[in-house]
């Protein structure tokens, strides 16, 4: 043992027992109970861990204790910075807030030696922390104005349409918001999980005596219940602990129990499972190839399903067009990237198990829980954490069929945080596609026909490749009339990390098809590219490529004129090596043609309290927020006054998943139902109408027509949760199912977008600065256009990584060094517009803007390339040396 | 040795080290980063208190940068223009909180291919400096991938960087995927010693991650002294002794083809510094 170091953390001497050679972040989080300082990566990569030793900033996972002797540390907690504080919050500079301790003591570093940096040295001092949710713009902002004393009655007080700071950020910005990883009872044993290090092999387990500090080993037979997950009811293909055959590198076949540190120390090689690799299928086109090997007995071609559409006959119209265009393009991996990995923990209470886990979907981690377990889904209960960032990764089961399993079987709390690296190797990924679509028009310049076809490697398990496989053919033509078209999406199985959901279902991926032909049909036919769109786009009452009539809420066109002055000024600066691209994106808002309801309930206390208590998991994107702001919108109450309980399946109804950009539409409507059902009851109360008035201020009020009428509620039994009225809403989006052409009314409503990209392209490295985004977004109404330009700005920054540099390479990228996600250097200043076509089915006019923030970036960026350079990519991302190549005409 | 040990001085070091195998560790910004998941090492030597390792000093002849220096520290030492190659890539190197801790001597000691440090000291000419008491050029120091001739037992104590004996400049450029945080797909460093008439009078002009050792390009180095920094004297066979990879980063016939434009750009910002 090395002897005791004494430093000063935030002021206080004190003196740590943990091991001079480990992290000073371990010692942060562990001994002192410091759980501000967040783990992203372990490696110096993310920077979440950013403390100040000695007033400068470091990364405390590659500080040794020992190293921090008699020095000074300061981490956020520590942070003696109100106003850098407040400007985070007034500029929605925390999403998820993962980062959000690590950004402020990069800030509160530069801040104390240049108390008014310009806009380079923020970027400069910024650039070793990674945000992946905000695209770090109002991260900039808010420290360019951290000085600005806060201006009194800056905050506003209506509800809809307000720039509310985020209802749950001061947590966030004092660090402490509990994350997955945060709150993990002392008692608490630990797992890893052994994994297979083949892409596929056979493996036999050998009689093993574990280490000291090693209580238990769980296999494939300790799994209660099912051992088997999945998204689909009718597909729960993927085994907790692989039994005898894994099926893609980082598939889990054995797990330990013990002590954090004995289970470190666990010498793998030590472990005796005797591996026989077998062939493996990586490549879709092989693996469907007939005579392929299947991955699964049921599965034949190793098809996992097939997505069509089918509308008047597109071949016929392909070959009357006067101008066609036809693309191949392949995209790869890519990775969520969340700065937190995936983390919770699970007690056993009685015959009800507990998980408290950071998750995008409560309610089916439940039914999957007691899938696992065998036993009732009321029996488990899920205590969402605070999720650091989801992105749809964190829609699937990770950590939670085994902790419950194991808490469940000893009795025992069990605690699992992934490491980087096996967040990386082990979890979903998007899609890679292969995409070969035509498009034809006329000689107006008028669309005529479509036909795409789809590839997409689903990898070893479903996951989500069945909604991907459904939502992409009808999104395939992107946002434009198209009378005659064809689409197929097929997802195959291979021996690869598992696909899943990831912000857009492959909508992202046949954007970049659809917006190549486009640019395609508007250079043969001599139009320009903002005019070729404008005069295609969906308008009100249109109807889709499923034959959907769309409602009033298409705004398109509009989004094309914001964008019109800004194009044509992009146009007039244009030069080769420097050019202008834009994308335009169509996104249907929940499930695709399948109920999707969401419940709220809004309660009130005698005492004048208000509680909403919502399912929804807020994951950064706002929707704590933004429910509360609709719930006081339809109550007619300040904004303030809403408390909010969520997510806790114990305490809230089921919301449905945060995804598929739902939660502000479809919970946001059942929470305007909810609060109006809240106020028709208590206006009963005083036999008034259900647009009466509530006064709460001293006492309960209502008050109609100079009428009002004090309540007293303390009369009624309160109920479970201690309040003497409630109200519930429930709102389930009208669809209708699509037949057997696709045909029919998948979503109750649309989003639109269109965005602009300027690039500079060096030709000779092939290397690619984006230098401005603007773009436009028909978002029905902005409940919180703060919030709102977040989403936009965060998708964006995304975008950007599909477009040039993010890429997973199964075994060779699973850390934040390799896998590149843009950093604060790599993403432009972003102008927005928000386009209000009210949705007349939204609370108040909204839709969601969750997804459609990304899909006409990489599109829009990678036109821009083109016009810089005149070359097409083939495959995305677009990264240097492809790009060179394409430039000197070699094939990559 | 104990598990960990913090000495002070660079005979308490060897006299720790001489006692058993141990990781040194200056910055741990490559320790750690290589056990993710996992303990630390049985036994740690930390370096960071070696008074003899901290500083940045000179003499007559050169300039000597102590093994704990950190980048920050060097980029704030207040180098001499003539060494504006090496303050340029300890500003490029991962973000701040990589050049708060990481040192100059980690990265050579670390001798990955893609080690931002050792183009320039290849460039710079610069000798490292081994317990204190000998020293070898940087040439014959790294010697391959995670390579270098240090023997078990030895400490790398300083790098030591010869003053040019006329007016000298020097340059570096990376080339990496996005601007911050980036391990380089191919990076360069130049030197140049410059007689009166402005004439090129010493060259030397090194690529790194374009092979399992940064390169000089010697070809080149000759065609330069003599004349003036002319961009367009160098040629594609000046690349031809590398040995780059395809990997995730790129191909190996894009690290050659963007080797020969960082090089010419090179040649162009040692004629204008700017």
């Amino acid at each position: 043992m090395s002897a005791p170091v004494s430093l000063t953390v935030n002021g206080r001497t004190v003196t740590l027992a943990t091991a001079s050679a480990a992290r000073l972040s371990e010692a942060l989080r562990h001994e002192l109970g410091l759980t501000g300082t967040k783990i992203g990566c372990d490696a110096g990569d993310c920077g979440a861990c950013t403390v100040l030793l000695d007033g400068r900033q470091v990364c405390a996972c590659l500080v040794p204790v020992g190293q921090a002797a008699g020095r000074s540390v300061v981490t956020v907690e520590g942070l003696d910075d109100q106003g850098l504080r407040a400007a985070f919050l007034r500029h929605g500079a925390a999403q998820c807030g993962i980062c959000t301790p690590g950004m402020l003591m990069a800030a509160s570093d530069l801040l104390r030696r240049v108390p008014r940096p310009d806009e380079q040295q923020i970027e400069a001092a910024l650039s070793g922390v990674l945000c992946r949710c905000t695209g770090y713009r109002k991260i900039v902002a808010a420290v360019l104005d951290a000085r600005r004393a806060s201006p009194a009655g800056d905050v506003e007080t209506k509800a809809m349409g307000a720039r509310r700071p985020r209802i749950d950020g001061l947590a966030k910005v004092e660090g402490r918001e509990a994350f997955g990883a945060d709150a993990v009872p002392k008692d608490a044993l630990w797992l890893r999980a052994i994994r297979s290090p083949h892409h596929h092999a056979r493996f036999e387990i050998g009689a093993w005596t574990p280490p000291a500090g090693v209580v238990r080993v769980l296999t494939a037979r300790d799994v209660p219940g099912r051992n088997g997950f999945g998204i689909y009811p009718d597909i729960k293909d993927q085994p907790v602990l692989a039994e005898g055959v894994a099926r893609y590198r980082g598939e889990p076949v054995l797990a330990l129990l013990g002590e954090r540190a004995a289970l470190r120390a666990v010498d793998e090689s030590a472990i005796p499972i005797r591996w026989t690799p077998l062939p493996h299928l990586h490549d879709p086109a092989a693996a469907s190839a007939p005579g392929a090997a299947l991955l699964h007995a049921d599965r034949p071609g190793n098809l996992l399903t097939e997505g069509k559409l089918a509308r008047g006959d597109a071949e016929a119209a392909l070959a009357a067009a006067v101008h066609r265009a036809a693309v191949e393009i392949e995209t790869g991996f890519v990775e969520h990237a969340y700065i937190e990995p995936e983390a919770g923990w699970a007690v056993r209470r009685g015959d009800r198990i507990e998980v408290t886990v950071s998750t995008q979907t409560p309610y089916m981690d439940r039914d999957e829980v007691a899938g696992v377990l065998g036993i009732a889904p009321e029996q488990v209960r899920i205590v969402p954490s605070a999720c650091g960032g989801g992105f749809g990764g964190k829609l699937d089961q990770s950590v939670q069929p085994l902790i419950a399993i194991a808490a469940w079987l000893t009795k025992m709390p069990v605690a699992w945080v992934y490491d980087r690296p096996e967040s990386m190797a082990a979890t979903t990924k998007r899609h890679p596609a292969r995409i070969q679509a035509r498009m034809g028009c006329d000689a107006d310049g008028r669309l005529v026909g479509f036909a795409f076809e789809g590839t997409f490697n689903t990898g070893a398990y479903a996951s989500w490749g069945p909604t991907v496989a459904g939502r992409v053919p009808v999104h395939a033509a992107g946002p434009y009339r198209v009378p005659a078209a064809s689409a197929r999406a097929r997802a195959i199985f291979t021996h690869l990390a598992p696909a899943g959901a990831f912000r857009g279902f492959g909508v992202p991926q046949a954007a970049i098809a659809h917006e190549m032909l486009i640019d395609d049909l508007a250079l043969a036919s001599g139009i320009d590219r903002l005019e070729f769109r404008r005069r295609n786009a969906l308008r009100p009452d249109d109807l889709t490529v499923t034959g959907q009539a769309l409602g009033p809420s298409a705004g398109l066109v509009a989004c094309l004129n914001a964008l019109e002055p800004h194009w044509r000024a992009a146009l007039e600066r244009a030069r080769p090596g420097r050019g202008v691209g834009i994308g335009c994106m169509v996104y249907g808002i929940g499930n695709t043609a399948m109920s999707n309801p969401s419940t709220m309930r809004i309660g009130l206390a005698a005492d004048g309290r208000l509680t909403l208590y919502s399912g929804a998991v807020d994951i950064g994107q706002g929707s704590n927020t933004v429910l509360a702001q609709i719930a006081a919108e339809a109550l007619g109450v300040p904004a303030d006054r809403i408390r909010l309980v969520a997510g806790d399946t114990d305490l809230t109804a089921d919301a449905g998943k945060t995804s598929a950009s739902r939660q502000t539409f479809v919970s946001g409507k059942a929470c305007e139902l909810a609060a109006r059902d809240l106020r028709a009851r208590l206006a009963r109360l005083a036999n008034a109408s259900p647009e009466a008035r509530i006064a709460l201020g001293a006492g309960i009020a209502v008050e109609e027509g100079g009428r009002r009428t004090a309540l007293d509620l303390g009369h009624l039994a309160p109920d479970r949760n201690g309040d003497a009225l409630a109200g519930e809403g429930r709102f389930d989006p009208p669809t209708e199912p699509l037949d057997a052409n696709g045909q029919g009314a998948p979503y109750a409503s649309y989003a639109f977008a269109a965005q602009m990209a300027e690039v500079a392209v060096d030709r000779d490295l092939g290397t690619v600065k984006v230098l401005r985004m603007v773009a436009a977004h028909d978002v029905g109404r902005a409940v919180n256009p703060t919030l709102v330009e977040g989403q936009i700005e965060g998708g964006i920054a995304q975008g950007l990584g599909l477009a040039l540099m993010e890429e997973w390479w199964p075994g060779q990228a699973d850390n934040l060094h390799d896998y590149l996600i843009p950093t604060v250097g790599d993403v432009p200043p972003i102008e927005t517009v928000l386009i209000e076509s009210p949705e007349p089915l939204g609370p108040f006019g909204a839709k969601g803007v969750g997804e459609p923030g990304l899909v006409p970036t990489a599109p829009a960026i990678l036109g821009a390339v083109r016009h810089a350079t005149g070359v097409r990519p083939k495959r995305v991302p677009l990264t240097p040396a492809r790009l060179r190549a394409l430039i000197a005409g070699r094939s990559s | 040795m104990a598990a960990y040990a913090r000495p002070t001085s660079l005979r308490e070091a060897l006299a720790a080290l001489a006692e058993g195998p141990a990781v040194p560790l200056a910055g741990g910004t490559d320790l750690y980063p290589a056990r993710v998941g996992r303990p630390p090492p049985e036994r740690v030597l930390d370096l960071s208190a070696v008074a003899e390792l901290r500083g940045v000093t000179q003499d007559a002849d050169s300039i000597r940068i102590g093994a704990a220096v950190t980048w920050t520290e060097l980029i704030e030492s207040g180098l001499p223009d003539w060494c504006r190659a090496l303050a340029d890539a300890a500003g490029e190197i991962g973000g701040p909180q990589i050049q708060n801790r990481g040192t100059l001597a980690g990265n050579v000691c670390n001798a990955s291919p893609a080690a931002d440090g050792v183009p320039c000291l290849l460039a710079l000419d610069a000798r490292i400096e081994i317990d204190g008491r000998r020293t070898l050029p940087i040439a014959e120091f790294v010697l391959g991938s995670r390579r270098t001739a240090l023997a078990a037992g030895e400490i790398v104590s300083a790098i030591l960087l010869p003053k040019p004996r006329q007016a000298a400049r020097s340059a570096f450029l990376k080339l990496g995927a996005r601007k911050y945080l980036v391990i380089s797909i191919a990076m360069v460093a130049g030197a140049v010693e410059l007689a009166e008439d402005g004439s090129v009078a010493a060259a030397r002009i090194a690529v790194g991650a374009c092979g399992p050792v940064a390169q000089r390009l010697p070809a080149l180095e000759r065609r330069l002294v003599g004349g003036r920094l002319d961009p367009d004297l160098v040629r594609a066979e000046d690349f031809a002794a590398l040995a780059p990879i395809d990997d995730m980063r790129g191909s190996a016939v894009y690290r050659r083809d963007a080797a020969m434009t960082l090089v010419r750009r090179l040649i162009g910002k040692l004629r204008d510094p700017g």
